[in-house]
């Protein structure tokens, strides 16, 4: 006689929890052949908002650390995930239908860019930053810093590997993100974010939801505590939603967008500096 | 002792503007030459007498096709096949134009837009020159400018400018992007065209190629035309928090490039070890400069409570020495507003500080009869809420808060939906450095304010818009590489430094 | 001689100066005035000379520089501190102090003659019979000038003659090696001794004017600190430098030390004097400094008792421009005598 499975549920990841979604609602996640995987929650608006809280109270912390300190703490990410391997293998198997080896490809490349983006972490200002030989007695320093909350919509055909090239090069300069998850395939993001619970990323720098990005994204597109939009995977929406009215609806607070990729985004010094605010101190310099 | 005049009523000093010669009326400057416009030509006056200076061409949609499309001409023959050095050699010969027309360039600066002529003498025109000298260095340098492999430029940019800074904006705008290798299309403020028609002269003199600069004149629907032309690729925009947006709005989805650069509400700390006659010194840059027609005003002065009746004190005692008057007299400190639309706002502004409980001081000084004047104002008494602490004023009003604590005046500073600058006072170099690390702006001046430099990068958090004038962030605005295409225009490279083996190949 | 020698925080007691007491309290000692003085807002050397540079920027024409220029030569201390002075170049520049321009008689006198103090006598002498309704003061340099490097008793020696000679006004020096390590109580306390022997035996006081030799002083810190120290110790005058050392005057350093004595005055409602002295030689830099002052400390310092200049070659560039205004053309040195 087989054992019988304990099947997992599925919930959000807001503020360093788990919290199913506050509308109640879940949706079937099912395999290229249609067979039922799990429910997820479907976030909800209110949803959203309450990850926007989480995210912006955490952006002191995150922001605040040093760069040594949160590249330790990526970097640890990368070891749990490479510790979970097989699990995540399994994950995206099931749901996006690979083969056993091109799942592999996936979560190693996944882990690797962890570890990619973990080494910017304490060196990207020195590449973006400037010392500026201004005509007087002054001090002139530009450095970049992270720009705030910011909200991701992850690559729709990728779960982990897509999801992992949008979060990981915001959190670099200490951004905090709330990311919508892909829609069709969003296990792998949830296993993700218990990675991350049991790592040493504080509650609330990275929060997820999964569920209909088309209805979610707007309310995020036009959060006045949004500071940046990443459209990265808006490109293929559901319905009617075009990605260009996300962008309309963020330039109401003039949030910075990062237009939608197709596929993968391939891991960039850029995706680090676009979400972060060049800021350039002036102070005087005397000897008398 | 001789007693008989007040030395500091000053004899008049008027600087001579025999030395500038003005048209009757001025057209469009579209590839290389002068044509007029064909929407509704309009006047612009000397705000200080509201007399008229001279007669300006509007650029309706087919001036504007026209002009975007010399740009684009000049885009694809010329400019675009010049090498980087070709094209630094123009900027040289910019620069050293203005250098030697300075004089009658800071004239009309003054005389068109009503500030002071020791300010468009020794701060505006000086820093026009050299933000064409910082920039011209750079054009066949651009392989450093850090924005990836093989940078190239974007292709024709549509630029449009305020009235605070009418020549030197036209410099922040044009330098970077000529380096870079674009061509333009530049749509000065309708309250000061003149010493952009003035550069167009130099830009002939200069013998730059027709249709590189091209620049049009009008009000705000030309500037809408413009930034919405299908054929521009960059889109930069100086000016109201407001417009910034609908532009934002507007070029959504279009691939243009955009850099805004748009309101603030800056604070300016004052701790109570600050270098005190510096910091009042301060203060009065920081908000009477040029009339407080800077985005970058700090306009909401934050005094540690225990210094505060002092600071205030000394601050009208000082704003007393303020001389109102002739922009063109080189003793005047405070010059006229720029536009009866820009003196009503700041009455109005005013009025409802005065509503919302605020104490209003008002500098002791005699307003001219003719032409728009605001004298030095200071509001006491006034708290985060009030509108006087929120909304941008743009004019010499300055609101004073207060503080008991440096975290307190950190939130205090934050506070706002803009973000472009801010400043600290303090003698102690590390809680300057450690408030400046808290403070959300683009450019924070530590003992000192509202100093620019071309070398320097420049630009706002938040609603005070995206993108950085100056140094060379202001360069990469203009650049693109060939990596940063795959993602879209306003995507940054996406050029690996080092991709991660297993990517390339998952991604395959 | 016992040496004079006082560790810099001994709890002694300093000198009774009655502005100190007022203002520090009670019992006055090296270590509460040296709190006092560590207490003084700092001072950004940038900003600071940024100010004085935009007050060089005024431009002065016509009537106010009519005014400027006759006020510039009201303002002067006509100064020789030469080894080589006599008698008979003293007399030829009080000559020249009484009637600046002999071509133009409505040419104000200067303020006051600046001599060593064994050279008031001959000073004196030479006003007496050339013209005693001028008002023009007779200042001496004393305390050791200008190194002030001498014992206390000679330096109160040196103030005493030259008071008892005659002498209006006593410019002296502090002891910079004193200030520069920190023995602020030690500078107070000469200070206070060098005011008392001011004063003469029928009550009165020539006035004390204290020369901090600020270029030796270094730092706008220490300027400010010294003036400060100064006013409190009884100074009616403070200035800035013996003529010397370079540099001199500098337009930034007199601004500072216009803004401590407003500082003063906003403290205490008690007006004190500022001399610039040493390098000054054009009306145009001698104007900077009028608008300076007008602009920081008020007009109402433009008076002889508030304000000086120390110079010597000032006065003839101050003829030439004067000559320009009322001519029409320029001049040349020939118009204006050598001494």
């Amino acid at each position: 006689m087989t054992r019988l499975a304990v099947p997992k549920t599925y919930k959000l990841y807001i503020g360093g929890k788990f919290p199913r979604s506050e509308s109640g609602r879940v949706y079937e996640i099912t395999n290229a052949t249609g067979e039922f995987l799990a429910n997820a929650a479907k976030a909800s608006r209110k949803d959203a908002r309450d990850a926007v809280v989480a995210a912006r109270a955490a952006t002191g912390g995150w922001a605040g650390a040093t760069g040594y300190n949160r590249g330790q703490v990526l970097y640890r990410i990368a070891e749990l995930l490479e510790g979970r391997r097989a699990q995540f293998v399994a994950e995206l198997r099931a749901s996006e239908s690979l083969s056993e080896s091109a799942a592999q490809l996936q979560v190693d490349a996944a882990i690797d860019i962890w570890v990619w983006y973990a080494g910017w972490a304490d060196k990207y200002v020195q590449v973006a930053g400037n010392g500026n030989p201004v005509s007087g007695p002054y001090f002139n320093i530009s450095t970049p810093e992270a720009t705030g909350v910011v909200a991701i919509i992850a690559p729709q055909e990728s779960s982990l590997l897509g999801l992992v090239s949008v979060i990981a090069p915001a959190l670099v300069s200490g951004n905090t993100v709330v990311v919508v998850a892909s829609e069709r395939a969003p296990l792998a993001a949830i296993s993700l974010s218990e990675v991350l619970a049991t790592s040493d990323v504080p509650g609330g720098v990275i929060n997820v939801l999964t569920g209909s990005a088309a209805e979610i994204a707007p309310w995020l597109a036009s959060h006045a505590d949004v500071n940046a939009l990443d459209l990265a995977g808006a490109g293929d929406l559901d319905g009617d939603l075009s990605w260009v009215d996300l962008q309309i609806a963020a330039a109401e607070t003039l949030k910075r967008v990062l237009p939608p990729e197709n596929g993968i985004p391939a891991p960039s010094v850029e995706r680090i500096t676009f979400f972060t605010e060049t800021k350039t101190v002036w102070h005087t310099k005397g000897i008398i | 002792m001789t007693e008989t005049i007040r030395f500091l009523d000053y004899a008049p000093a008027p600087e001579s503007t025999a030395i500038l010669t003005l048209r009757e009326s001025y057209g469009l400057f579209i590839d290389g030459e002068f044509s007029d416009g064909h929407g509704e030509s309009f006047s612009t006056i000397s705000p200080a007498t509201e007399k008229k200076i001279a007669q300006i061409s509007t650029a309706d949609a087919s001036d504007v096709d026209r002009a975007v499309a010399a740009a684009r001409r000049a885009y694809s023959r010329t400019w675009s096949k010049l090498s980087g050095a070709d094209r630094g050699k123009y900027l040289f010969r910019i620069a050293r134009l203005v250098q030697e027309r300075a004089r009658e360039l800071a004239v009309a600066e003054s005389l068109d837009n009503g500030k002071p002529i020791r300010e468009s003498r020794d701060v505006d025109v000086p820093l026009v020159a050299a933000w064409f000298f910082y920039y011209a260095g750079w054009a066949d340098k651009l392989d450093y400018a850090g924005v990836g492999p093989n940078p190239r430029s974007l292709g024709v940019a549509a630029q449009v400018i305020p009235w605070n800074f009418p020549l030197l904006m036209l410099a922040w705008k044009i330098a970077p992007a000529l380096a870079a290798g674009n061509t333009v299309v530049i749509k000065p403020a309708e309250t000061t065209p003149l010493t952009a028609l003035i550069f167009a002269e130099i830009l002939q003199q200069a013998d730059l190629p027709a249709g590189v600069v091209n620049i049009i004149t009008g009000a705000g629907d030309t500037g809408s035309l413009l930034v919405n032309h299908p054929d521009v690729n960059k889109v930069a925009f100086t000016g109201s928090t407001a417009v910034g947006r609908s532009i934002a709005r507007s070029t959504a989805g279009s691939g243009k490039k955009l850099t805004l650069e748009l309101g603030g509400k800056a604070a300016n700390i004052v701790f109570d070890d600050a270098p005190m006659d510096q910091a009042i010194e301060g203060i009065v840059n920081g908000i009477f400069f040029n009339q407080g027609h800077v985005c970058c005003a700090g306009s909401r002065l934050l005094v540690q409570e225990n210094v505060k009746d002092e600071v205030v004190d000394r601050l009208k005692a000082r704003l007393s020495t303020l001389r109102l008057g002739d922009p063109l007299d080189k003793n005047t400190d405070i010059g006229a507003i720029n536009s009866r639309a820009q003196l009503d706002r700041i009455r109005e502004l005013s009025d409802i500080g005065e509503q919302e409980g605020a104490e209003r001081w008002t500098a002791d000084c005699e307003i001219p009869k003719t032409g728009f004047w605001f004298a030095p104002t200071i509001f006491t008494n006034v708290s985060t809420s009030h509108r006087i602490a929120r909304e941008e004023v743009f004019g010499p009003v300055l609101s004073v808060l207060s503080f008991r604590t440096p975290a307190e005046a950190i939130a205090k500073a934050n506070n706002t939906p803009y973000g472009l600058s801010a400043g600290i006072w303090s003698s102690n170099g590390s809680r300057v450095l450690g408030v400046a690390d808290k403070l959300r702006a683009g450019v924070i001046w530590a003992n000192t304010f509202n100093q620019f430099d071309p070398a320097s990068p420049f630009g706002g958090y938040k609603e005070s818009g995206y993108g950085r004038e100056g140094g060379r962030h202001g360069l990469a605005a203009y650049l693109t590489s060939a990596a940063r295409e795959s993602l879209g225009q306003v995507a940054p490279s996406s050029a690996p430094i080092e991709t991660p083996a297993a990517t390339k190949k998952a991604t395959k | 001689m016992a040496i004079e020698q006082a560790t810099p925080l001994a709890p002694h007691s300093l000198a009774p100066a009655e502005r100190a007491i007022q203002l520090i309290g009670g019992e006055l000692t090296e270590k509460s005035l040296r709190l006092h003085l560590e207490g003084l807002p700092g001072v950004d050397a940038v900003g600071l000379e940024a100010r004085a540079a935009a007050l060089g920027t005024r431009s002065i024409k016509t009537t106010s520089k009519a005014w400027a220029l006759d006020t510039i030569i009201e303002l002067i201390d006509l100064t020789t501190l030469e080894g080589a002075d006599t008698p008979g170049k003293v007399a030829s520049l009080v000559a020249k102090a009484i009637n600046p321009d002999p071509s133009d008689l409505t040419t104000p006198c200067v303020a006051a003659v600046c001599v060593y103090g064994d050279m008031v006598p001959y000073a004196l002498e030479a006003l007496g019979t050339a013209g005693g309704e001028s008002g023009i003061h007779i200042a001496a340099v004393a305390t050791a000038f200008p190194s002030g490097r001498a014992s206390l008793p000679v330096k109160i020696a040196d103030t005493r003659d030259a008071v008892r000679f005659g002498a209006d006004e006593i410019d002296m020096v502090i002891d910079r090696g004193a200030f520069l390590s920190g023995r602020y109580g030690l500078v107070f306390d000469q200070i206070v001794a060098v005011k008392e022997a001011c004063r003469r035996e029928d009550g009165s006081s020539a006035h004390l004017k204290v020369i901090l030799e600020t270029g030796e002083l270094t730092t706008y810190d220490n300027v400010r600190r010294a003036s400060w120290l100064a006013i409190l110790a009884g100074a009616d005058f403070i200035k800035t430098s013996t003529g010397k050392v370079a540099p001199a005057a500098t337009l930034p350093v007199t601004l500072l030390m216009l803004q401590v004595v407003n500082d003063w005055y906003r403290l205490t409602g008690e007006r004190i004097g500022v001399k610039p002295a040493g390098g000054i030689r054009t009306s145009k830099d001698a104007i900077k400094y009028l608008v300076t002052v007008a602009e920081t400390v008020g007009q109402e310092w433009l008076q002889r008792h508030l304000f000086r200049f120390g110079a010597s070659s000032l006065l003839n560039d101050v003829l030439l421009q004067r000559q320009k205004l009322t001519s029409g053309h320029y001049s040349g040195p020939d118009y204006v005598t050598v001494d």
